[in-house]
């Protein structure tokens, strides 16, 4: 049972951003946003043909600014937000003239400025049709450009972070993370228009930030848990204030959490500390489980989609790892199972107790990555693959190995 | 010569002569070969004709003369000789004649004086029988009248028996008493049917009963002490009383008074156990004999034959019962002995306790009170074991409270000690007094527990305390538990919750981590010898070997030093993280020097690789790429070529950094950054900066640059270069992580305009 080879993907830019289609739930599709300072961003749809493993991708000009954060709307195919960067870099060559005479001046006066903005964005609807046919080198067509809907910008507020759709719902809320301030916004009229319909805003000693952010799916979707610093914050949206606080969750910086998608008290979390997370809300005080697996920062981690013992985490040690969590899954622990199995009447079979001691392990480590792995999702269509990418460029998608995989189903 | 040899033939002929004449022939049969010789003159056989013949045949004339000589001399001495015998002969049978004719007389007059005895002894025969016959009369009324008077003694002593009893009993002589009555309750028993000796009978019974009576309430009021009330039994039982109530009483009795004892025993231990087995175990072993002489091995005459049996199981069940109570006075009082100090006294009370126990074992030898006293004694080794691993747990807890209070305050240290110059000098010395009290406190301990299995403790050769106390009870559960307590607290401190406070020193990790390696290569295996040397640990159940400690103290040092290590590098990774966060780079200005942040992160790492260096050696480089003038920047600049970044930041090849850096990727091996470090300095070192430098990487990348922001991480970068290299193992790691760091600056410029080289380096020279 030889496991496919991953599949790579490189892209000319450097890149951070990365999701799952969301609401495809037909097709394997990512899309990753790219930074660069000098040239267009783009957007790449990024199409995994599972029979053949082969990708095909689509790139769709993201002009505005490079691109930190990307979201799919989980109800509409063709929305999107990103998170960007706007450079307003306005007197370059002034300042070049007058170094020497006066610098403060200068700087103060030729003001270049990099600010960070929100939006939402259609994919124009040819996309697909207007590429399939043509050949895959499409770097030298001319891509065509995303479609505005709406900015998420509000001008009391700083620099969005990251923006957060509601998940599983109609693709008419979302929430931005903005400095310290958690914003929902209600999108109207297919999209065009958002007005904010409520802020959260965390108050506290020094420069608070929020640097990420995740909608629970449980609770009729009115939960959200934020990161600031070292600490993990629960938030009731209906009356918009804190349910619970993990002070201290991490040594570090927490820099990704995410919910179990079945057992609505658990969360995963990991940071700068190297160590994964995983948290039971109704008692923060200790972590219900640590996995210190990492060498180094720990900057995404993803609960699989339907089976929850599957934890993939990645990190800037340029490694991707896939954890079986079997004891704090919704699954029935292993044994238990097995027990009732054997009572039935095969007690000895060999097969049956080799398949028994299912416990929590590193399942695997990919290592196809040369740089920093910043990001890694689940496929919505696939649960069985996911894609991870790393600051090169280097998208690499994957399968959970079979063995795993049919142990798990059968 | 032929007459010397007939001289000696002639003396043998003599001799043969003379025994012939005495009958005696002892020739024997050696002779008799020659006897037949007719030749031989002085042969039987001798026959003349033959031998003149021979002669004359033989013989010349002169020897023939010679021998006619030779012949008649012999002829003429036989003669004289023949002469010579028969003269004394027939002196001898004149003087026989004349012996026998005297003795003739003799014997007649002997005759006569026999006739004259024989008629005198006639005459005194006749005489003695007259004189018994009439003595007869007279001896045969003696023999009556002695007869009488000894009946007559009797009757009088049985007459004056009452009054007597009663002198005895005014006068307490109970004992004379009850011996008097018992000679005479025979005799009154049997003469009973006659009225007089009826009423001394009666009187008699009457004054026993009221002994029997003061006897009982003596014996009820307790008596003064065991050896009266012992008295008491044996005359009631000499009275035939039943022995049952009397073993009963007895015991309850004696109960009482041991109860008593046990009251009241509340003191020093040693006092205390004086005092318990001289009060009480040793009445308790006076009233078990007197017990066993009254009713066991004495069992009263006439009694059924199962008393001694009952008499013996209720004396186990006194014992038991009241060595119980005892017992759980002991225990309580041993409990309460918390203190650690003085071992010996414990060990010395329990002796006692213990020896004087075996007493008791002797007198009853099926008893279990000996058994559970020794059970005793092994539950309080066994504590004691115990309270002594509290106790070096807690002492090496307060050693550690000293050795941080000692690195809170360095500078004090530093300024006692003479040879500290440096500030953390004090490590060294700190680390040696560390491992010494502990060292010392193990073996106080080690020799205070040792007292359990002196030689001259009776309970040292119980079989426990030979096997199971040394190897399980000091080895396993003292010693290794110990240095498995100090491998487990070591590690706890690695899993301190809080990474970010900083709960623990990093020195005393580093100084720990030491400690722990320590242990590893020499003091585990030193202690454990000591240990079985000290106590001659026969292993009879699996111990844990040496190695699996070591393995234990080798993973906790491990541990503890990368946790120095990520603890270190956090720190200072902290410092850039802030620098390279709260810094607004676009709109920076032109680097004039090398920012501050960058000079305290190599003042940090400079004395922590002192500190480090005062603990582990300084470990293996990679070679050099040239020699000690690399301090300068030739190195830097001249390990990498020099356009490499103006190539680069081309805007006309977007993909040339990338291809660059990757292509540099491959030739690279992957870095671990939070790995595990190897035991020396240089190692550690690299750990430290492969995180800071790490962590200043991730965060440049989360940032954008201005062109003078580019330039300020250039000359950041220089001065990093600069001093750090030294710190490594391999300098080109840190010159990887650098050339990164720049090459992330670069792309997350907006207008990437790289400083000139000799710019740079003025402004690091400058500092």
């Amino acid at each position: 049972m030889e496991d496919d080879a991953p599949v790579i993907y490189g892209l000319e830019f450097q890149a951070r951003a990365l999701t799952a289609q969301t609401a495809e739930t037909d097709a394997i599709r990512f899309l990753v946003g790219t930074q660069s300072l000098k040239f267009d961003n783009q957007i790449h749809i990024i199409d995994f043909d599972d029979e053949n493993n082969i990708i095909n991708k689509n790139v769709l000009l993201h002009q505005a600014g490079e691109i930190w954060n990307i979201g799919a709307s989980p109800a509409d195919k063709a929305v999107l937000t990103t998170c960007y960067n706007k450079n307003i870099a306005t007197c370059a060559l002034c300042v070049c003239v007058c170094v020497c005479v006066c610098v403060c001046v200068c700087a103060a006066a030729c003001d270049s400025r990099v600010v960070s903005c929100a939006s939402v964005w259609r994919m124009p609807c040819d996309w697909e049709t207007g590429s399939s046919h043509e050949s895959p080198d499409d770097s030298a067509h001319n891509p065509q450009t995303l479609e505005l809907l709406c900015h998420l910008n509000d001008s009391a507020h700083g620099n969005a972070s990251s923006v957060l759709w509601e998940p599983m719902g109609d693709g008419k809320r979302v929430i931005s993370l903005v400095d310290n301030h958690a914003l929902l916004w209600d999108l109207q009229e297919s999209s065009t228009q958002a007005t904010v319909s409520s802020t959260v805003t965390l108050e506290g000693k020094g420069q608070l930030k929020f640097t990420v952010g995740k909608w629970s799916p449980h609770h009729n979707c009115s939960q959200l848990a934020t990161a600031n610093d070292t600490a993990i914050r629960g938030w009731d949206l209906r009356t918009m204030s804190q349910i619970y606080c993990i002070e201290n969750a991490h040594g570090q910086l927490v820099r990704d959490l995410d919910f179990n998608p079945n057992r609505q008290y658990y969360l995963a979390s990991c940071g700068d500390d190297c160590k994964v997370r995983f948290w039971d809300v109704r008692n923060v005080q200790e972590p219900v489980k640590s996995l210190e697996e990492h060498s180094h920062w720990v900057w995404s981690v993803r609960y699989n989609h339907s089976h929850d013992q599957l934890v993939l985490t990645a990190s800037s040690d340029s490694r991707l790892i896939l954890s079986n969590m079997v004891s704090i899954s919704s699954e029935p622990f292993g044994q238990l199972v097995d027990d009732e199995e054997l009572s039935d009447g095969e007690d000895a079979q060999p097969s049956d107790k080799v398949k028994e001691p299912l416990t929590d392990s590193v399942v695997s480590t990919y290592e196809e990555h040369e740089d920093s792995v910043y990001a890694a999702e689940w496929s919505t269509a696939d649960p069985w693959l996911f894609a991870s990418l790393s600051y090169d460029g280097r998208l690499v998608i994957n399968r959970v190995p079979r063995a795993l995989k049919y142990r798990i189903l059968l | 010569i032929l007459t010397v040899e007939s001289g000696a033939s002639r003396k043998r002929r003599v001799h043969g002569m003379l025994k012939m004449y005495y009958g005696m022939n002892e020739e024997g049969k050696a002779d008799q070969p020659d006897s037949a010789d007719p030749c031989d003159i002085n042969g039987q056989n001798f026959d003349p004709d033959v031998y003149l013949n021979k002669l004359r045949r033989e013989c010349s004339l002169g020897e023939l003369m010679d021998q006619e000589g030779c012949m008649v001399k012999q002829i003429r001495s036989l003669d004289s000789d023949m002469q010579t015998l028969v003269y004394e002969n027939y002196n001898k049978f004149i003087s026989a004649t004349d012996t026998i004719r005297k003795m003739k007389n003799d014997f007649k007059k002997m005759e006569d004086e026999m006739d004259c005895l024989t008629t005198n002894m006639a005459a005194i025969t006749e005489f003695s029988a007259s004189i018994s016959g009439t003595l007869q009369d007279q001896h045969t009324q003696i023999t009556k009248l002695s007869g009488v008077h000894s009946l007559l003694r009797k009757l009088q002593f049985l007459f004056e028996l009452p009054a007597r009893l009663n002198k005895c009993v005014e006068l307490q002589a109970y004992g004379q008493a009850v011996s008097a009555h018992g000679r005479a309750r025979c005799v009154l028993q049997q003469y009973s049917h006659l009225p007089s000796f009826r009423g001394i009978q009666d009187d008699c019974l009457l004054i026993m009963d009221g002994l029997r009576l003061q006897l009982r309430q003596r014996f009820r009021d307790g008596g003064s002490s065991a050896k009266d009330l012992s008295e008491c039994v044996e005359l009631l039982l000499q009275l035939d009383e039943p022995a049952e109530e009397l073993c009963d009483k007895f015991l309850n009795h004696a109960g009482a008074r041991l109860h008593l004892d046990l009251t009241g025993l509340e003191t020093d231990i040693l006092e205390f156990m004086d005092r318990g087995c001289n009060e009480f175990v040793s009445s308790l072993c006076l009233v078990v004999t007197s017990y066993q002489e009254l009713f066991v091995s004495h069992a009263p005459a006439g009694a059924p034959g199962d008393v001694p049996r009952m008499a013996s199981a209720k004396l186990q069940v006194f014992v038991d019962e009241l060595a119980g109570r005892y017992f759980s006075i002991v225990e309580r009082r041993i409990q309460g002995e918390r203190g650690v100090g003085d071992n010996s006294l414990l060990v010395r009370a329990l002796d006692r306790f213990h020896r004087r126990l075996q007493a008791v074992s002797k007198l009853l030898p099926g008893s279990t009170v000996p058994a559970r006293g020794t059970q005793i004694v092994v539950r309080a080794a066994t504590e004691r074991v115990q309270r002594y691993l509290e106790a070096l747990k807690s002492f090496y807890l307060d050693t550690l409270t000293d050795v941080r209070q000692a690195l809170a305050a360095p500078r004090l240290s530093v300024a006692g000690g003479p040879g500290g110059l440096t500030p953390g000098g004090g490590l060294p010395d700190l680390l040696a007094s560390l491992s010494a009290s502990i060292l010392n406190q193990i073996k106080a301990v080690l020799a205070s527990v040792h007292l359990f299995t002196a030689k001259d403790i009776t309970f040292s050769n119980k079989p426990y305390f030979k096997g199971e106390f040394c190897s399980r009870g000091v080895r396993e559960d003292l010693v290794v538990s110990f240095i498995q307590f100090i491998c487990q607290s070591s590690r706890g401190f690695c899993d301190s919750p809080g990474d970010k406070g900083g709960a623990t020193p990093p020195a005393l990790l580093l100084l720990l981590s030491r400690l722990c390696l320590d242990y590893e290569t020499s003091t585990i295996s030193y202690i454990l010898t000591l240990t079985d040397e000290q106590f001659l640990v026969q292993h009879h159940s699996p111990v844990t070997p040496v190695t699996v400690l070591c393995a234990e103290a080798r993973e906790a040092a491990q541990r503890l030093l990368n946790h120095y290590v990520k603890v270190q590098g956090l720190i200072i990774s902290q410092m850039l993280r802030k620098s390279v966060e709260t810094r607004d780079w676009v709109n920076t200005i032109e680097p004039r020097n090398v920012r501050a942040v960058m000079k305290r992160v190599v003042e940090d790492t400079t004395s922590i690789d002192g500190q480090v260096g005062l603990l582990y050696e300084e470990g293996v480089r990679k070679a050099h790429s040239s020699d000690s003038s690399k301090r300068t920047f030739s190195v830097y600049s001249s390990s990498r070529p020099q356009p490499r970044y103006a190539a680069s930041y081309t805007p006309s090849a977007p993909m040339d950094t990338n291809l660059l850096s990757n292509i540099h990727k491959l030739f690279s091996e992957r870095i671990d950054i939070f790995s595990s470090v190897e035991f020396n300095k240089v190692s550690v070192m690299t750990g430290i900066i492969k995180i800071s430098l790490k962590t200043f990487l991730e965060c440049v990348r989360l940032r954008t640059f201005g062109r003078f922001g580019l330039q300020q991480v250039q000359v950041d970068c220089h001065y990093l270069q600069m001093y750090l290299w030294r710190f490594v193992s391999d300098e080109n790691l840190a010159h990887f992580l650098l050339d990164e760091i720049v090459g992330s600056t670069a792309h997350r410029c907006l207008d990437p305009a790289p400083m000139e080289q000799s710019v740079i380096e003025v402004i690091c020279e400058r500092g």
